[in-house]
């Protein structure tokens, strides 16, 4: 049964193979190949949107991606609601559903239709103007009212289950449009040997050979030519064709964006397709042959359903078997809605009339026309059409005004002329040229290895297009290293040609008149928006573009952007090209984020590090905390503890046994060969060249403006051979430092620098019994403090496997770190938690390092420093040395700022209430009377409740801070202002006697 | 994505392999202590930042990992040459018209 607008005989789909679809829940049957567009029109269904700001009913304007109107919701389940799909391009699939958008509560009868009738209040510039008073009408008033009744589609209330694959690939000649021009270019490249890339929009190829009905090349059809083109091409080893595939982005050195679509058009995709395939192509040479759209006439309501482009019923006819209409008029300026007439008059379609606004045209189409019988008229213009919901008349009066006639008609075919599609051109930088004569922008100066094709390229004519195309292919395939193809030019025995036409408002839409002649159509932007635009000011095309929005919606101006332009220039009394053309953007077409994300999601969305023991900590209770890409154990509760229970335990169990604590996440880095301490002394603040092998040294790293980089322990292994430990972000930030000292300032030095933070799994064993722990388990070691005091490190064995063997404490308690191989980690790990049970130890976690490390005043680089911290703020003064002549960082520690008096610099914080806890980050002051703003004297960097000294412990940067020892600051907080008191940072075993405890 | 050429490994590779190093052929002072302020200042905060030609370093981090030299136009985009650390800035550019 076929749908009362399919004409059989018509069109290149198989009208057997039907497929059931709904619209706005009515059911409809379309045919196999239809688009939802063509499915809907052979349906008789014009009315399919309403419009952004004024919701005025809207159907079709185009058959392609430049198509403004024709939006709607694609819904497959709760999760894939996909909205803003261009009817025009959707194809249809059995079961497909798809909803209109924007109007409420129907279609036919839409309430916000009321702000058509309010328009003079919406008219160009009123999002800037309207919402400029009162403040409290945005919040209440403008805000959720205009969102309400704005908006375009509703978004899925689930994730997208759907998977997006990405691929990369390299070409010599990419090729972008798969019409007439687009194929004869890939052909004359392929037919070189070189591999070519060729990717099309559309479900065919053939662009506008899909309606161009007496197109013939090589002796057949100019459609089928195409498609055996594309045949012989697929078959070629070299080759890539690519149909559903954008070019949506042009960037830097011939590197294009593409997009295809694999499995919208399918009924069941299953999850095995992806839904959409990202190429990033390099290509050394690039074919443009993105053609030309045509433009609508600009005149009063001109976007009534049923009013569309001349080339889009072309389309629907000649490809698809649909009539727009039974009675239609024409709307020109040009030629080639003259064949647009002529079609569908011999497919049987009542062609009322055709209106011309030029005097005296003449031509074979025009003579074409006349003989089959059809009105043709002259210098008139058609000044209105009418109906509402689907157009029902033209309203047509001579150029220059007189005597009005009223012509019935269901559809309007209006055709303004072709614009040459230089998006792709001009993102990849080149400079569009202005041609005068015929009034259009083409590529003027090229900025990659690229050359347009065809009607992109200003060709007037089919055989123009593919003479130039094959020429263009062959040179771009010889310039990438082709050899010389053995193929023949393809031959246009007929074929169109596409002249002028007119741009900006059609006579009874010009200057002085107020009626709604769409500019463009997405953004509800008129003739006379424009001109506002420019009386209030805006003489720039880019102002114009912002006041009005005209080309700012999804289809990006491709239809508006030269009327819109025109208008301006005709209003600011300027020529064109000094008003200049707003720059083209990617996407070209909208492009999902699904397919720019990819597999980059969830899991994938960036890499998990683990360490050796993950599993022993997730299998005993852990919860993890994310620093950086890594999962550390961030504290072990037992069956009824809270955070704060578990922390409180861990901290006093280290302190009165000993504690496991898992520090493999540290940066670790060998620094090797003669000259490593010379090196070590340039890049550390420390002394190095005296410590003796087996020694450990606290290290501190500056940049060169004097700033603490990063810390951490160093052990001499070697004279040699050193052992450097990073902060647990900063090990890729100090591994690059580093390198970049001794590949560029210092290259005289022989070292070498390895990183080595993953093949060592390292082992906090702290707390008065951690000698006892590890001793029984290590072969080869002097452990006794004579042997082997704190801040030492020795190599030997432990559990049978090798191991550096560092004394150190980040706790303040006697400590070690047990240095592994990784693969070995877990298992040591398991020996090491045997024995310390023995001796009542517990496993801690990440805010327990950081809790026992406050008690004693040891600093966290990135948490207690900002980057604006010298060690002398830091109060490790200490750990510069003062002999030293040079080291990264000595001149900056010298800068009058640096040195100035009253610097922030740490000290301890102590409340007056033993019980509160400070926020970390909270600001304090000196007077909590001054007047607000107050000044801030500084902040708070670490703050905990601390188990072991039975109260809240803080460190803080103040200014001044050694000098305001037991002064009383303030804490101003949203509840009320905190006392504190200014003390010394260690807070537990101020003289250090645990170390050996 | 830009392809940059790495004087090393001798190749071009995609830019996700790099990772730009600031401005190029700015010695550290050999004795730095003794630097005036007003020195220290230009060696360690001036930059050029031309609209041009800009003479940069680069790092294959995720190559090669050295660092080496680059001229750039930061109009265009577009990569004159690259060359190793410690060669000196090119006299004459390709392309150049004198
Ligand atoms: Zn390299």
């Amino acid at each position: 049964m076929n749908a009362v607008f399919r004409i059989s005989g018509a069109g290149r789909l198989s009208q057997a193979k039907t497929a059931s679809f709904s619209f706005d829940d009515k059911p409809y049957i379309g045919i196999e190949g239809d688009t939802l567009a063509s499915a809907l029109l052979a349906n008789g269904v014009h009315l399919v949107g309403r419009s952004f700001k004024y919701h005025r009913p809207r159907g079709f304007l185009s058959a392609g991606a430049e198509e403004p109107n024709a939006l709607v919701q694609i819904v497959r389940d709760d999760a894939r609601k996909t909205p803003n799909v261009r009817a025009t391009v959707q194809e249809l699939y059995d079961g497909l559903t798809a909803n209109s958008q924007n109007r409420w509560p129907s279609l036919a009868f839409d309430v916000g239709a009321v702000n058509d009738l309010a328009s003079p209040m919406f008219s160009a510039g009123f999002y800037y103007k309207t919402f400029m008073w009162p403040k409290w009408a945005w919040k209440d008033l403008y805000e959720p009212k205009i969102r309400a009744a704005a908006g375009l589609g509703v978004s899925p209330e689930k994730p997208d289950p759907d998977h997006y694959a990405a691929r990369y690939a390299h070409c010599e000649v990419l090729v972008l449009g798969g019409g007439a021009a687009g194929i004869a270019a890939a052909l004359a490249a392929a037919e070189t040997g070189v591999r070519v890339i060729l990717a099309d929009e559309q479900a065919e190829f053939g662009g506008s050979l899909r309606f161009e009905s007496g197109a013939r090349i090589d002796g057949q059809d100019g459609y089928a030519w195409a498609q055996a083109a594309i045949a012989k091409l697929k078959a070629m080893d070299n080759v890539r064709v690519l149909s559903r595939t954008t070019a949506f982005g042009y960037y830097a050195q011939n590197f294009v964006g593409l997009v295809e679509r694999v499995s919208d058009h399918l009924k069941n995709p299953g999850r095995e397709l992806a839904r959409e395939r990202l190429w990033q192509v390099r290509a050394n040479r690039v074919v443009i042959a993105t053609g030309a759209i045509e433009r609508h006439m600009v005149f009063a309501n001109n976007d009534r359903p049923g009013v569309m482009l001349a080339s889009a019923a072309r389309t629907y006819l000649n490809h698809y078997g649909v009539a727009v209409g039974r009675n239609v008029g024409v709307y020109t300026a040009n030629d080639s809605a003259y064949a647009a007439a002529i079609d569908l008059k011999k497919a049987g379609v009542n062609v009322a009339a055709i209106v011309d606004l030029r005097d005296n045209p003449a031509g074979p189409v025009i003579d074409e026309a006349r003989g089959l019988g059809i009105e043709i008229n002259f210098g008139r213009a058609v000044v209105s059409a009418g109906g509402k919901l689907r157009v029902s008349s033209m309203t047509v009066q001579p150029k220059n005004g007189g005597g009005e006639r009223t012509i019935p008609v269901d559809a309007i075919l209006m055709s303004a002329g072709w614009t040459p599609s230089v998006h792709l051109f001009s993102q990849s930088r080149g400079k569009v040229a202005f041609n005068d004569e015929t009034k259009r922008f083409v590529p003027g100066t090229y900025a990659q290895d690229c050359v347009s094709v065809g009607a992109c390229n200003g060709a007037d004519g089919l055989a123009a297009s593919v003479d130039e195309a094959y020429a263009a292919g062959a040179k771009a395939a010889k310039e990438a290293g082709g050899k010389i193809g053995k193929g023949a030019k393809p031959k246009v025995d007929a074929g169109e040609s596409w002249s002028r036409g007119m741009l900006g408002a059609a006579p009874g839409a010009g200057p002085g008149t107020t009626v709604k002649a769409f500019v463009d159509f997405q953004n509800d932007v008129t003739a006379k928006d424009i001109r506002q635009a420019v009386h209030e000011g805006m003489h720039s095309i880019e102002h114009v573009k912002r006041f009005t929005t005209n080309g700012m919606a999804t289809d990006q101006g491709k239809t508006s952007n030269m009327h819109g332009l025109a208008i301006a220039a005709e209003e600011l009394g300027k020529p064109i090209p000094q008003v200049g053309l707003t720059t083209f953007r990617a996407p070209y077409t909208p492009v999902t984020f699904g397919s720019i994300v990819g597999h980059a999601r969830g899991a994938l969305f960036d890499p998990t590090r683990r360490t050796a023991t993950h599993g022993w900590a997730a299998s005993h209770g852990a919860v993890f905390e994310d620093v950086g890409h890594w999962k550390r154990a961030w504290y072990f509760p037992k069956a009824g503890e809270d955070m704060h229970a578990a922390v409180n335990r861990e901290c006093v169990t280290v302190r009165k046994a000993g504690g496991l604590f898992d520090a493999s996440t540290l940066g670790k880095i060998e620094v090797v060969g003669p000259d490593a301490a010379k090196f070590m002394e340039l890049l550390y603040t420390n002394p190095w060249e005296k410590l003796e092998t087996g020694r450990c040294r606290y290290g501190i790293m500056l940049r060169e403006d004097g700033f603490i980089y990063d810390d951490g322990v160093v052990g001499r292994l070697a004279p040699d051979r050193f052992h450097v430990t990073t902060t647990t972000g900063g090990a890729p930030r100090v591994m690059n430092h580093m390198e970049d000292y001794l590949q560029t300032e210092f290259p005289h030095l022989n070292v070498w620098l390895t990183s080595i933070t993953e093949q060592w799994a390292v082992i906090a064993v702290q707390g008065p019994k951690s000698r006892d722990i590890i001793a029984p388990l290590v072969e080869g070691i002097d452990m006794s403090d004579e042997a082997m005091p704190h801040m030492s490190v020795r190599e030997g064995k432990i559990c049978g496997v090798p191991t550096r063997l560092f004394r150190m404490s980040f706790t303040g308690e006697r400590g070690f770190e047990v240095n592994v191989p990784a693969d070995y980690g877990e298992a040591v790990w398991e020996a090491l938690w045997a024995e310390g049970r023995k001796h009542g130890a517990t496993a801690y976690g990440t805010e327990t390092m950081h809790v026992l490390r406050a008690e004693k005043g040891y600093i966290i680089v990135g948490q207690d420093t900002d980057g604006t911290v010298t060690p002398n703020d830091a109060g490790l003064d200490w750990a510069v040395g003062k002999k030293k002549t040079d080291f990264v960082g000595i001149r900056g520690l010298t800068r009058p700022d640096l040195v100035a008096k009253g610097r922030k610099q740490l000290v301890g914080l102590k409340t007056k209430d033993p019980k509160v806890v400070l926020e970390e980050g909270a600001q304090i002051v000196a007077d909590p009377k001054q007047p607000i703003p107050m000044k801030m004297i500084g902040h708070v960097t670490s703050s905990y409740w601390s188990e072991n000294c039975g109260r809240s412990i803080a460190l803080a940067l103040v200014a001044g801070g050694r000098d305001r020892m037991g002064e009383t600051l303030y804490v101003p907080m949203p509840n009320g202002t905190i006392e504190v008191e200014v003390t010394g940072m260690v807070f537990v075993d101020e003289k250090g006697e645990r170390l050996n405890g | 994505m830009l392809l940059i050429r790495c004087p090393y490994c001798e190749e071009e590779r995609p830019e996700l392999e790099f990772r730009n190093a600031g401005e190029a052929h700015i010695a550290r002072p050999t004795n730095i202590a003794a630097e005036s302020d007003d020195d220290f200042e230009k060696f360690f905060f001036i930059r050029a930042n031309p609209k041009g030609v800009i003479y940069e370093r680069w790092r294959h981090i995720h190559g090669c990992a050295r660092f080496f030299n680059a001229v750039r136009d930061t109009v265009t985009d577009k990569f004159v040459m690259t060359y190793k650390a410690g060669e000196p800035k090119p006299a004459k550019l390709p392309g150049a018209s004198k």
